[in-house]
């Protein structure tokens, strides 16, 4: 039993990463109408920029602000060059765009740094277990699960309680109406997809100490991602974060009875949801049209 | 203030507006009539630059705002409100208020401007917490011009204002665009009911599959009978 909680909480901290992917990649989608399928290359580049940004001033918590801000503002270059001429094209064109884009993040980093990965140590401050009641868990893994709910409440409080927030609700909803009253939703886009790449990239930062950092890292991401994405609903953020921690303990329950069956698992949960209910868990339906 | 030098617009294949010029001096209410399909919605989006396939001149204030980007509009004193009303989903009465003024470069005071909206229209004061989608076709029509209203434009453009809305709530709203014209604010109207346009407007125009067919003041065609029957009947 004790094993079962302690997998549990395993599987929580594992979700964080999941729920702070899906969270972008959602956000993406719900705002640009963007599916970017880059988002594993962003989570990527952002291990690497951390590990890089780590190893010139051996700072964990520079590093950790450093990566979102440099990975978004890539994000931002790629949205406001290679995607914008797409908008108002069929949802097909940016798909395959950033598609094609993963796959050059991947080579140039693999040309800049080598194929081999680079393993990265848990950060001393963080290293350690700590006594959860039903058994020790690594404390990084409880950072990782207080770090997501920071990230949640900073998100949900400028969503709900800035104007910017209010802007990106409604642009989401309506982008004409909020043309017509004087926005300019382009720069909204823009910063949406800066977030949202940003926090991808903190995601790949974040996992580093769990496996290496290497060039092929975003792919099984990515796919996580979208499972994450489907079965919280696309667009929905609430979902997202239902959907990604489910995922993580999906996962991790799975590995302890049949490790086989861990990668497997997650897309017998999406398959099951889908059946039961195709918008996902928290999607509106027709979301998709 | 507003003039319009052979508009042109196109929805795929199908030529919609066909060469449409018209005047609407400040303080003026032109009515634009004409029966479902005239092209009478497309000539709002124009001008707002909604359509995408348009040629013409849109003069505002004696500049070409054709090329303009879409939310330049709006902070030039332009404001809109179309036809389906364009309550976000999901957003409060209050929020969508909000949404008129958190464009603007010069920031507004929240409360005063929600309390200018409650005086226009008292009925928004108790549901200021409520989502704006919930609320009646009347009174969310009445939130769309409080909202477009936020910025104090010089010209609102209406799309069917009175369309689906209590009898009631139509007087209400004609006695604010009769105080507008005292407040020098110009209104370009779009209506099906072409006796409530006429009681308002100065102006009234006609347009038929995407041309102007009659132009005049509103008391020559609220004379002429033929004409509002052959053109403006539903």
């Amino acid at each position: 039993m004790d094993l079962l909680l302690t997998q549990l909480a395993t599987g929580l901290a594992l979700g964080s990463i999941y729920v702070i992917v899906g969270l972008g990649l959602s956000l993406i989608f719900g705002m640009l109408h963007v599916v970017n399928f880059a988002h594993g290359a962003f989570f990527m580049v952002g291990g690497y920029v951390g590990v890089f940004v780590f190893a010139k001033t051996g700072n964990f918590w520079f590093s950790l602000v450093a990566v979102p801000l440099v990975v978004g503002v890539i994000g931002m270059a790629v949205e406001r060059v290679l995607i914008r001429p797409l908008y108002g094209r069929n949802i097909d064109d940016p798909l395959l765009l950033t598609f094609g884009l993963s796959y050059i993040f991947v080579e140039v980093i693999r040309i800049t740094f080598g194929l081999e990965g680079i393993p990265f140590g848990t950060p001393r401050e963080l290293r350690g277990a700590v006594d959860i009641g039903v058994g020790f868990i690594p404390l990084y893994r409880i950072f990782l699960v207080a770090l997501t709910a920071a990230i949640l409440i900073a998100l949900w409080l400028f969503l709900e309680k800035t104007s910017y927030g209010l802007i990106v609700r409604a642009g989401a909803r309506d982008p004409e109406i909020v043309r017509v009253l004087g926005i300019d939703i382009s720069r909204v886009w823009l910063f949406v997809f800066g977030l949202g790449t940003g926090i991808a990239g903190l995601a790949g930062f974040l996992s580093a100490p769990i496996q290496s950092v290497n060039p092929d890292m975003g792919v099984p991401v990515l796919a996580e991602a979208f499972v994450v994405t489907v079965v919280g609903g696309m667009g929905s953020l609430v979902g997202s974060v239902v959907a990604g921690l489910l995922v993580g303990v999906v996962v991790s329950i799975t590995s302890l009875f049949a490790p086989d069956m861990a990668r497997v698992s997650i897309f017998i949960l999406m398959a099951v949801v889908l059946l039961v209910r195709p918008q996902g868990l928290f999607g509106r339906k027709g979301a998709m049209g | 203030m507003l003039s319009l030098k052979d508009i042109n617009a196109w929805y795929g294949l199908s030529h919609v507006v066909q060469g449409i010029s018209l005047d609407v001096r400040p303080g003026e209410v032109a009515a634009i009539l004409g029966r479902n399909g005239a092209g009478k919605t497309t000539l709002l989006r124009t001008i707002m630059g909604l359509i995408d396939r348009r040629s013409g001149i849109v003069e505002f204030d004696g500049t070409d705002i054709m090329q303009m980007p879409i939310h330049e509009r709006y902070h030039r004193g332009l404001a809109y409100v179309p036809e389906d009303r364009r309550i976000v989903p999901g957003l409060s009465v209050r929020e969508n208020l909000r949404l008129g003024f958190v464009g603007l470069r010069a920031k507004a005071e929240e409360e005063a401007v929600i309390a200018e909206a409650c005086e226009t229209f008292p009925r928004l004061r108790q549901r200021l917490d409520q989502e704006g989608v919930t609320l009646s076709g009347g009174e969310q029509q009445m939130l769309a011009i409080a909202r477009a209203l936020v910025a104090k434009p010089r010209m609102i453009l209406l799309d069917e204002p009175s369309e689906g809305i209590m009898p009631v709530l139509i007087d209400e709203m004609y006695e604010l665009f009769k105080r507008w014209k005292q407040q020098g604010l110009s209104v370009i109207l779009v209506e099906q009911d072409v006796e409530r346009a006429l009681e308002v407007a100065d102006r009234a125009y006609i347009v038929d599959q995407g041309r102007i067919i009659f132009a005049g003041t509103a008391k020559m065609l609220l004379n002429d009978r033929e004409m509002q029957e052959r053109y403006c009947s539903v």
